[in-house]
């Protein structure tokens, strides 16, 4: 679906509709309050919105007919901690991702807990092999104070990858039962040499698959672009213009060599490199990239898109992404040419077509 | 009896009882509230029974001071406050 797009926001969820080529506000839920996540509605209508209230801590919220209504459903909550539990405290603090393969959901969180639902989120199931491995207690957070997981790659063979900051990549291909590291390849500058290729340490920001061809992933790492083509089990760098520091990375669906990234001025700094917005595209498997500015503000830009704020629909063509300050643009060609809506809106968390 | 009353912005999201009880405990008058209406626990606790980190409770003017076991005693007639710590924004 390419004329609907969700934008989870820091004041709300935003619905937005294509007529022609305009994008326009339809709906707006759950004005006020912060909206980690959405799930776009399956063909019944079925979606999800993650809240995170500031003093009431995280929410669920399940609508049955594609927005219009909503109820609050189950969120996902750890068991209670044993006492002298190794790393941080058993307490979920945010929503950071949200999928689905089939009937069954995936919510992965801060402090690193992957949960599956396959009762529509009435109830919620830690994922206890990737919760009880050794090395979990040592991952370390990214930008929260805790580690998250914050990107879900699910196949319908069981498979699922998740990408984790700080803790690289896991993967299973037995529905959960095993997990195994899969950030091979992936170079951490922020390290000790001796340990820049630890996979364990690695912060990967953000990691999408290509759905036409699941064994082709794109990660947009802290300090580099990575790409894998054998389904996580190697990662090989990428050198793109301006800057290789971002956050978002979108695949596309049905072409393996393409892929869009937002670079940014990297570490301490989190600006648009000369504050003009860009979004980086390669056509050939990262062994170029076009640097996209049309439409895209030039001068005085301070817009940061995080890591779920640039989504492509699944004709790969049409695209959106939104920015730490509000500002959200859309493309109808694959990149070449931006609009901005015509809306200023909160913080954005997240961008869906769907 | 203790008067237990909460934040009057919790209402946007679920009910919240007024009530008096007889509880000696901070834990026990909670869990009273919780009783009336459940989906209030998850709103003022989190998954380990501990007060969230941006909810206050004050206890006759006080600050309740255990956050874990909420085991603040309560006198007969203590008037208990459960609000958002400015904290959370």
């Amino acid at each position: 679906m390419n004329d609907r797009a969700w934008v989870a926001t820091r004041k709300g969820l935003i619905e937005l509709r294509r007529h022609a080529d305009a994008w326009k506000v339809a709906r707006a839920s759950f004005v006020g309050d912060p909206v980690s996540m959405v799930l776009p509605p399956d063909a019944g209508g079925r979606m999800f919105a993650a809240l995170n209230l500031g003093h009431f801590g995280v929410k669920m919220h399940c609508s049955e007919d594609a927005g219009e209504t909503w109820q609050e459903v189950a969120a996902p909550a750890l068991p209670p901690q044993p006492e002298g539990a190794p790393g941080p405290a058993w307490k979920v603090s945010l929503i950071w991702a949200m999928e689905r393969e089939g009937r069954t959901l995936y919510a992965g969180t801060l402090p690193g807990a992957l949960f599956r639902s396959t009762d529509g989120a009435r109830s919620w199931q830690l994922d206890e092999a990737l919760w009880n491995r050794p090395e979990r207690p040592g991952w370390s957070g990214g930008g929260y104070d805790t580690p998250g997981i914050h990107s879900i790659s699910p196949l319908a063979d069981g498979t699922v990858l998740v990408g984790v900051s700080c803790a690289g990549a896991w993967m299973t291909r037995d529905a959960g039962a095993s997990w195994a590291q899969t950030a091979h390849g992936m170079r951490a500058e922020y390290m000790p040499p001796e340990q820049a290729f630890d996979p364990g340490i690695q912060d990967p920001h953000a990691i999408a698959r290509c759905a036409a061809q699941p064994d082709v992933l794109w990660c947009q790492h802290h300090n580099g672009i990575f790409r894998s083509t054998n389904g996580g089990g190697h990662w090989s760098e990428l050198h793109a213009p301006l800057s290789s520091f971002g956050f978002a990375v979108a695949a596309h669906p049905l072409d393996p060599q393409t892929a869009w990234f937002v670079p940014a001025v990297k570490d301490q700094c989190r600006i648009p490199v000369d504050r003009a917005l860009a979004v980086n595209r390669t056509r050939d498997g990262g062994a170029s990239f076009e640097t996209l500015r049309s439409g895209l503000p030039q001068q005085d830009c301070y817009d940061l898109v995080y890591r779920h704020s640039l989504a492509v629909a699944d004709d790969g063509v049409h695209l959106m992404m939104g920015s730490t300050t509000g500002g959200v643009w859309a493309s109808g060609d694959g990149g070449d040419h931006w609009a901005a809506l015509p809306a200023r809106l909160p913080p954005v968390y997240a961008v869906r077509f769907g | 009896m203790p008067h237990l009353v909460f934040t009057a912005q919790l209402q946007r999201f679920t009910q919240t009882p007024e009530l008096h009880t007889a509880a000696t405990t901070l834990r026990e008058a909670l869990e009273a509230a919780f009783d009336l209406n459940p989906r209030l626990r998850h709103y003022v606790l989190d998954e380990q029974g501990h007060l969230r980190p941006h909810v206050v409770v004050f206890i006759e003017g006080r600050r309740a001071s255990d956050r874990e076991t909420l085991s603040d005693a309560l006198g007969p007639d203590d008037k208990v406050y459960v609000l958002q710590a400015l904290t959370g924004g």
